[in-house]
This record gives C-alpha cells, sequence and structure tokens, in this order.
C-alpha cells in the first residue's frame, strides 16, 4: 500500500477525525429513540457516517489506480500575516476603537505582499479609514467603539 | 379575469410619485450597502428597517422590497468580482462568475446576472399576481417527511458544484450539515458543540463561514502565487455578450427562471435551493459542461434567474399564508406588524391596494435595478483594475467591518479568521466549499424536518418511501445519483483505454 493521493489521503483523515469528534461529542447528549429523538441521535449518526466517507476517501487514496497528487507547501508566512492582522483587529477594535484597528489592519495585511510600500499602504490605509468612517459610522450609524478607551471619557 | 383589475389597482397605488420615489430610494440603498462584501439582504433590511417605520404602509413596504432586490444585486456583484458570496444563493454565482472575471469577463459576467435577474423577476412577479393563492396550495402539501427528501434531493444536487472528487463533495456537505447543527437545538434547549461558548450557542454565522472559507482563503491562496498581481486586472473586456454568449444564456435563463419560481414558494430552503438547482440543471444539460467552474456564463444566468424568481415568489407564502419562508421574510412580517397588518391570507381581501401595490412595486423596482446597475457596471468593473496590493487589505477590512456589525461582537471576527485558516486547508487538500456551505444553511432545517417526520410515524423509517411525495424526490434524488456518478465511470473507462493505446 502507497499513498498516491496526497491530498486525498489529508482530506480523508480530516473528514474522519471531524467525523468522530462530532460522533464521540454527541454521545454526551441525549439519545433518545427514533419516534422521540435527544439532541444526539442525529449529529450521532451524521458524524458516522462522515467517518465513513473519510476512510473511503483514505482507502481509495492508496488505489493502485489513484492519481499521484501532493499536498502543495503552506506558505506560514502569510497564513500568519492574514489571520494574524484579522485577529489584531478584533483584540484592538474594543480596546483601542475603530480607526487604530483598521490602521493596523490594513498595515500588517499589506505587509504580507511582495510589493509593500510603506507610502503605497499609508495612502491606502487613510483613504480606507476614510471611507469606512464616512460609510459605516456617518452614513449608517452603525455603533463602534471609536476612540481608544483611554481617550474616551 | 380578475388579474388585470387587479394588476391595473396595484399600478394605480405603486405609480404615485411618493411609492415610485421610496421604491427608487431602496433600490439604490438596498444595491449601494449590498456592494460591501459581507452586508448580505437580511443584514441590509434590518439595518435599514428603523428608517421605514415613519412612513405610511405601503411605502414602507415598497421600499424594503426594493431594499431586498438592490442588496441582491449587490451581493451578486461581489460575488462575481471578488468571489465573497454575501449570501447563500450568491454562492453558486461566485463559482463560475468569479472565473469570468478573472478571465476578463467581468463585464459580461455582471451584465449577464443583471439581465437573468431583470427577466426572472418579470415572470416571477407575474407567476406571483396570477396564482398567488393556487401555488400557496402547494405549500400544504410538503410534510416533513416530503421537506427532508427535498433536502436530501438539493443536497446531492449540490454534489455536481464541485468540478472535483465526487466522494470529497458529498464529505464537504455532510461536514456542512454538521457545522449547521452547532447551536442551541430547538426541540431540547440543550447547547450542542458549544464547548461553553455563550456567542456559540446562537450557531456559526453564515456570513462569518461564507468571508472565512471564500474571501480570506482566497486572498491567502492569491498572495502565494507569484506575479498573479497584474494578472486578471488587465485583459478586461467589455461587458457587451458575444452572440455566442447570448445564445447559451438565454435557455439558461428560462430554466432557471422556472426552478427558481417553483422551489421559491417552499418555505424553509426553497429559495437557497433553487440557485444550487438550476446550476445542477445547467451543468448536467450543458454541451459546455466541462467548462464549468471555469468560467461558463450559463452557471452564472441560470442561478441568478433562479435566485431572482425565487426571491419573487418567496413573497406568495408570506402573502398568502402569513408563514415566512426565510429570515428576509420573517424581517418583512416584523414590518408588516409594527404597520398594524397581519400577514396572511386576509390581507389580499381586506387591503387588496395593499397587496396589489406591493406586487406591482416590485415589476417596477426590477425595472429600476436594471436601469440603475448596466450603467454602474462600468464602475464596479473598474474596481478590479486597483492593483490587488491595495485591493485585499481592502477587502478584508470590508469583511472585518461587516463581519463585526452583524451581532456587534469581536467573537464574529474570530471566528471568521479561523475559518479563513480552514478554507485554506480545504484548498491545500483539494475540497471545495460550495457544497459546505449548502450543507450548513440547511442543516438545522433537515433534522428538525427529520425529527419531526419520524415523530409523526413514531418512529417508522418507512414513512419516507410510502408517502408518493417524498418517495418522489428519493427516487429522483437516487436518479441524480446515477446520473453524476455515470460520467465519472465513463471518463476513468475511456482514460484507462487512452492508456492501452
Amino acid at each position: 500500500m502507497k499513498i498516491r493521493n496526497q491530498r486525498d489521503f489529508g482530506a480523508g483523515i480530516m473528514y474522519m477525525v471531524i467525523g468522530l469528534f462530532f460522533a464521540i461529542i454527541a454521545r454526551q447528549y441525549q439519545y433518545g429513540t427514533a419516534a422521540k429523538m435527544g439532541p444526539g441521535y442525529f449529529p450521532f449518526w451524521l458524524g458516522m457516517l462522515m467517518a465513513a466517507i473519510g476512510l473511503l476517501v483514505l482507502v481509495r487514496s492508496m488505489n493502485a489506480k489513484a492519481a499521484i497528487e501532493t499536498i502543495p507547501k503552506f506558505n506560514w508566512r502569510i497564513i500568519l500575516q492574514i489571520t494574524g492582522a484579522v485577529v489584531l483587529y478584533g483584540l484592538l477594535l474594543p480596546r483601542m476603537g475603530f480607526l487604530v484597528a483598521v490602521v493596523v489592519l490594513v498595515f500588517v495585511a499589506a505587509s504580507a505582499s511582495k510589493e509593500f510600500t510603506w507610502k503605497g499602504t499609508a495612502i491606502n490605509a487613510a483613504f480606507l479609514v476614510t471611507f469606512t468612517y464616512s460609510v459605516f459610522v456617518v452614513g449608517l450609524k452603525l455603533q463602534f467603539p471609536l476612540l481608544p478607551v483611554f481617550l474616551q471619557q | 379575469m380578475d388579474l388585470f383589475a387587479n394588476l391595473a389597482l396595484g399600478f394605480d397605488t405603486a405609480f404615485t410619485l411618493q411609492n415610485l420615489l421610496y421604491c427608487l430610494i431602496g433600490c439604490v440603498l438596498g444595491t449601494l450597502i449590498g456592494v460591501l462584501p459581507g452586508l448580505g439582504p437580511i443584514a441590509t433590511i434590518a439595518m435599514l428597517l428603523p428608517a421605514t417605520y415613519a412612513l405610511p404602509p405601503i411605502a414602507a413596504l415598497i421600499m424594503l422590497a426594493g431594499i431586498y432586490y438592490g442588496s441582491q444585486y449587490g451581493g451578486s456583484t461581489t460575488a462575481i468580482l471578488l468571489n465573497i458570496p454575501g449570501e447563500t444563493s450568491s454562492v453558486v454565482t461566485a463559482i463560475d462568475g468569479y472565473q469570468m472575471a478573472r478571465n476578463g469577463r467581468a463585464g459580461v459576467a455582471l451584465f449577464t446576472a443583471g439581465t437573468a435577474s431583470f427577466f426572472a423577476g418579470c415572470v416571477a412577479t407575474l407567476i406571483l399576481a396570477a396564482f398567488a393563492a393556487p401555488l400557496s396550495q402547494l405549500a400544504f402539501k410538503f410534510g416533513p417527511a416530503e421537506y427532508f427528501s427535498l433536502m436530501v434531493l438539493g443536497l446531492i444536487g449540490a454534489v455536481v458544484l464541485a468540478s472535483g472528487s465526487l466522494i470529497k463533495a458529498i464529505g464537504m456537505i455532510i461536514l456542512g450539515l454538521l457545522m449547521g447543527l452547532i447551536g442551541t437545538d430547538v426541540n431540547s434547549g440543550v447547547s450542542r458543540y458549544a464547548f461553553d461558548i455563550p456567542e456559540l450557542s446562537d450557531g456559526i454565522g453564515f456570513v462569518a463561514v461564507a468571508m472565512g472559507v471564500f474571501g480570506f482563503a482566497e486572498i491567502m491562496g492569491n498572495l502565494e502565487k507569484t506575479g498573479d498581481d497584474e494578472g486578471f486586472l488587465n485583459k478586461l473586456t467589455t461587458m457587451v455578450p458575444t452572440k455566442t454568449d447570448l445564445k447559451r444564456m438565454i435557455p439558461s435563463i428560462l430554466r432557471g427562471t422556472t426552478i427558481g419560481s417553483i422551489l421559491g414558494i417552499l418555505p424553509g430552503g426553497g429559495a437557497a435551493l433553487a440557485a444550487f438547482g438550476a446550476y445542477s440543471v445547467e451543468k448536467k444539460s450543458s454541451k459546455y459542461s466541462h467548462e464549468f467552474g471555469k468560467g461558463a456564463i450559463e452557471g452564472v444566468a441560470g442561478p441568478e434567474a433562479a435566485n431572482n424568481a425565487a426571491a419573487q415568489t418567496s413573497f406568495i407564502p408570506l402573502l398568502t399564508l402569513g408563514i415566512p419562508p426565510n429570515a428576509v421574510m420573517a424581517l418583512m412580517v416584523g414590518a408588516m406588524t409594527i404597520h398594524n397588518i397581519q400577514p396572511g391570507p386576509q390581507v389580499m381581501t381586506s387591503n387588496p391596494a395593499l397587496f396589489w401595490g406591493l406586487i406591482a412595486s416590485m415589476w417596477i423596482g426590477n425595472v429600476m435595478l436594471i436601469l440603475l446597475n448596466l450603467p454602474l457596471i462600468g464602475i464596479w468593473v473598474k474596481l478590479l483594475k486597483i492593483p490587488y496590493r491595495f485591493l485585499y487589505p481592502a477587502i478584508l477590512v470590508f469583511c472585518c467591518i461587516g463581519v463585526y456589525t452583524v451581532n456587534n461582537t469581536v467573537f464574529d471576527v474570530y471566528v471568521t479568521a479561523g475559518f479563513g485558516l480552514i478554507g485554506y486547508l480545504f484548498f491545500k487538500l483539494g475540497c471545495e466549499p460550495p457544497p459546505l456551505l449548502l450543507g450548513f444553511v440547511l442543516g438545522p432545517m433537515m433534522e428538525e424536518n427529520f425529527r419531526r417526520a419520524l415523530l409523526l410515524s413514531r418512529g417508522d423509517f418507512t414513512t419516507f418511501l410510502t408517502r408518493p411525495l417524498s418517495l418522489g424526490l428519493l427516487i429522483a434524488a437516487a436518479l441524480l445519483v446515477v446520473i453524476v456518478a455515470l460520467p465519472a465511470v465513463k471518463k476513468t473507462r475511456e482514460e484507462a483505454f487512452a492508456e492501452e493505446d
């Protein structure tokens, strides 16, 4: 047995892990009977079905006729910068306010590009802050914490 | 025939300067807000609902209906240009629409979406006017067993959305169903898979999943590629479709309109299933089926027509039975009750001016939208000329703000970031996300109808087979599996023969 299709192999493992996870947790909820199902009935069987499909995908990835595919490399720097920028926005919004959060988001995210320049990003950030502020805060009157906590009265 | 008298009354009501103005304001606001990533029809209507409190009832409903269509148009625009669907039905538009945009045919894609929606909207409005009462009886024929079987059929159909492996697509559907179950169980009140996180007890938001899996993952995928920055931005062509384009889109629009009009009437997943169903039909019936997923015009025309037709006919259960078939219609019920109108069969008889006025304004709204949007296409397409290094931070900013405004909580921002990672993993493993989103939307409804059907049959699983309508739907689902599986079988055989040569 040889893993011919790495991508399917990975997907099969992922499906099995997720399916079993849902099925095992579902055991904690009341199962009930077919006529009077508890909250655990449907998720348990759905989880088992998912795990079964995962197994099938896994087995087929080792089939002698499976197409040879490798999992493309993960670019961890980009993942970290983009996800990090969004998480930073979430952390900063309630503490430092809308304006700071948007500027930080733009700078951290833009630095993931190979063509990053400080000047271009600063212009972009200024434009986006002005635009979103006038659309969301002034125009649509949505509630945001605007200024950092220490500047609010 | 009362139809013409009724329609005349409707146009009489709608064609006052005041009502036309509110219809226009609604369409404009809806389009402009709907085009912002992350703000779909539900968010847009919820946001603008208070603005209509002070209006007379008819004007308020006309304006809300305008907002609804406008935001749907706007949502398709972001789906096509940026691959960020704001609601369930534009997930389907994004598949081929975004690919068309990447091929430099963004203008044609937007034009197709616009005309398909317009045509479907006009036809469905006529259907609504002529058959509102008899069609609402169809919804009565659907018990829980039928709904469950319909959803099975819809989900099997969603498999066609994926262009890769069949079995992996089924896995994604089930994953979506499972994710849809997160949150409080409506029957027992038990909080499932929430792990004592209060924000999770309401379930995960559709917007967070869609933006993470599509928008964020797409950005990370694009940034990895080198020299892609100018890639699809420079070969922009006109918005005028060629003769072949027209020839290919017209039958798709007709089929999409039919599918959408019928499915829109069904409460629950009807409108969402319509776009997915239309896509499946197009992909299976087209002789260009190899182009699907790579920018086939039918993949935009069919689902957009279905989506808009369903948006119109989903008013039928609301206006005739008082049952809101989806979240948007539930908001409309809220708006009606604020104005002291009890939605239901009596609206048609006790308040005919309102009923027919609303129907007439739907048609007017569609005309306004096409007039408004055709000139706007040029502007939207220019957005793609913005270099990617400026565009993607802007997309992130809009997504972050949009997802925050849905519930006013940063928790949703983190959920979106998490789904961005998951979407990236899917991308690397070759798992396609569109089927996941349909499963996600239908999950709770499917469980509820499954449980209800078995409760009614006292635990007898054959109930799905003994009820004729349910059996018919399941047979259709089984046939669909065969049809979907056959080309794959044939293809591998062809490949095997090719190797022998």
